[in-house]
């Protein structure tokens, strides 16, 4: 027998909320009123330069940043008001791994799961589930100091496993591990979220957050810069195709001044990007300018890395480009 | 007061589990000279000193000194633990920020360390205790009485210490606290020689404000069986500066582990 659905007067609330959020430390402003929504079950990611705030959010949403201004609400409840409450329910993989490293990755697990107030058997049951999860057995027993840096990763995100989140919080999980590492990272994390688990992460890699996460939300300078699916970002800010070549200025100008119509022209250093729905054109242009020495190009669809450089600029200490100089 | 009545102790205790786990993993490497300590000095005042001092106090030297010493040794496993230890977990190993994604409060990390410094300061004290017994220098049952100093001292010099900590932004720093505060404390506290005797009256009540010189009487009073009124000033002087510096510390440590 069917009951009949009851209807939801309105969509379930978000598990992180950010509703106007400011934080400055002193005259320095790190996150400037920033909102953002994770859906339940989603994985979002939060993309940006160093020093763009991301690990400040991160901070507000766990509750040990305290916003300046605005409200950050995870689980429907006020961080500031139930830090206890909230951090009970999500997990957090720190930027860099904090191990006992005389002590086995099994003594890890269970004094970081003490932490949740676990006690056996449940302690230790938690614990050698995800030794297997993250395929820790062979040195199960071993000090963590003699584990390679992929397994102390690995490690440092069953850590955070240890009480069942709700929501998994990864700073930068994947920084400085060779592909493989990566690789079966991404593929615990998809499965996590496959599971019901909600997953927010920062990465500066590009094909992580492609390959990740269904929402993306772009930061530069300690603002919101774009916000949406992969696609939807790509769609929104450039057009479909991309073509790469090395061309200085002065050679740029003449190259496409017999352009049809103005060209989106990123440059960074030697390197110039230009968007178009079409690339063919400049490509048979550029060909024809060069003569019979055909430089190298690369044309390809445009991804998520050239809306990064898009929105946060492409110099090395510029934090974006349309953002106002003090 | 406000932070540390919001202390949850069984958070507290999971940081003091923390501790103990990677204390066990090296206890016997750690227990050792504990023992070591005790038996050096002995045979430095039985053999050396004190065949010069004959008496002090109506006793043998070596018997005027063992109950201070025993305060000493409190205070030092305390200290340690409290200023190095503590401030490579806060600043290298960022074992507190990590701490700090669980459930668990700055005011939760405080007093989970100073319970563990307290737990450094009685194992520390008490095997001093243990060796001073064996040489008939603990006159039994009375010495006992100075078992519950241990976590009394431990828990003054725990304050003090982390307090200090909290504020400390390099490790040199606590070069400053050993060599000007705590080896001071150790050279003029009633231990080696009686106040009474050598200070006047001015500076006699100045001295009141030494820390040591508190668990120090306490424990010579203990091992001579004697009471007195002045014994609950003693008492009064550890447990009032303890919760003063507690509650300053849990402020601290508020602002260093929270922005």
């Amino acid at each position: 027998m069917d009951f009949p659905q009851p209807r939801l007067p309105l969509p379930p609330p978000a598990v992180v909320e950010l509703r106007g959020v400011t934080k400055r430390f002193g005259d320095r402003v790190a996150v400037e009123a920033l909102d953002l929504a994770v859906e339940r079950g989603a994985c979002f990611g939060l993309l940006g330069p160093n020093g763009a705030g991301k690990t400040t959010a991160l901070r507000m949403v766990y509750g040990v940043t305290r916003p300046t201004a605005g409200v950050v609400r995870v689980f429907g409840l006020d961080v500031a008001r139930a830090p206890r409450a909230v951090r009970s329910r999500l997990g957090v993989t720190l930027q860099e791994n904090v191990l006992l490293e005389a002590l086995s990755p099994l003594e890890n697990l269970r004094t970081f799961g003490r932490y949740h107030l676990l006690r056996e058997p449940e302690l230790s049951r938690r614990a050698l589930e995800l030794i297997e999860l993250f395929e820790l057995g062979s040195h199960a027993r071993a000090p963590v100091k003699v584990l390679s840096g992929g397994m102390q990763r690995r490690l440092a995100i069953g850590l955070s496993l240890m009480n069942r989140p709700e929501l998994l919080i990864l700073d930068e999980p994947t920084t400085g591990l060779d592909p493989q590492v990566r690789l079966a990272l991404w593929s615990r994390v998809r499965d996590l979220q496959a599971s019901g688990t909600t997953v927010l992460l920062t990465t500066h890699y590009m094909d992580e957050a492609e390959r990740l996460c269904d929402r993306i939300a772009i930061l530069a300078a300690g603002r919101l810069r774009a916000e949406g699916s992969p696609a939807e970002l790509i769609r929104a800010h450039l057009a479909p195709e991309a073509l790469e070549l090395d061309v200085d200025a002065a050679a740029e100008a003449a190259l496409f001044s017999g352009a049809s119509a103005p060209v989106r022209r990123i440059r960074a250093g030697k390197r110039l990007f230009v968007y178009d729905a079409d690339v063919r054109p400049h490509l048979e242009r550029i060909r024809l300018a060069d003569g019979g020495e055909r430089r190298p190009l690369v044309a390809r669809p445009t991804n998520l890395e050239d809306v990064f450089l898009a929105l946060t600029g492409t110099g090395l200490d510029a934090p974006a480009p349309e953002e106002p100089r003090p | 007061m406000i932070t540390l009545r919001t202390v949850s102790l069984p958070h507290a205790f999971a940081v003091w589990q923390r501790n103990a786990a990677m204390y066990r993993r090296t206890w016997k490497l750690n227990l050792l000279p504990n023992f070591f300590e005790p038996v050096l000095y002995l045979v430095s005042i039985g053999i050396g000193v004190g065949s010069y001092v004959t008496e002090m106090g109506g006793t043998s030297y070596v018997a005027f000194l063992a109950p201070g010493l025993i305060a000493v040794a409190a205070m030092n496993g305390a200290s340690f633990e409290v200023t190095y230890n503590t401030f490579v977990r806060l600043h290298y190993e960022k074992t507190y920020d990590s701490m700090l994604t669980t459930p668990i409060q700055p005011e939760d990390v405080l007093v989970g360390e100073v319970l563990w410094a307290v737990t450094r300061a009685c194992i520390y004290g008490g095997c001093f205790f243990i060796v001073l017994a064996a040489v008939g220098l603990a006159p039994l049952p009375w010495a006992l009485l100075a078992l519950p100093l241990l976590p009394l001292a431990g828990c003054l010099f725990a304050a003090i210490g982390i307090a200090f900590s909290l504020h400390v932004v390099t490790i040199d720093l606590f070069n400053f606290y050993f060599t000007l505060f705590l080896t001071p404390l150790f050279l003029f506290s009633d231990i080696f020689f009686p106040l009474s005797d050598r200070l006047s009256g001015g500076w006699l009540w100045l001295a009141e404000a030494l820390p040591l010189l508190h668990p120090v009487r306490l424990a010579r009073a203990a091992f001579r069986g004697e009471a007195s009124p002045i014994l609950l000033w003693d008492v009064l002087y550890i447990v009032a500066v303890s919760a003063l510096l507690l509650a300053f510390a849990a402020r601290s440590a508020r602002r260093r582990l929270t922005s």
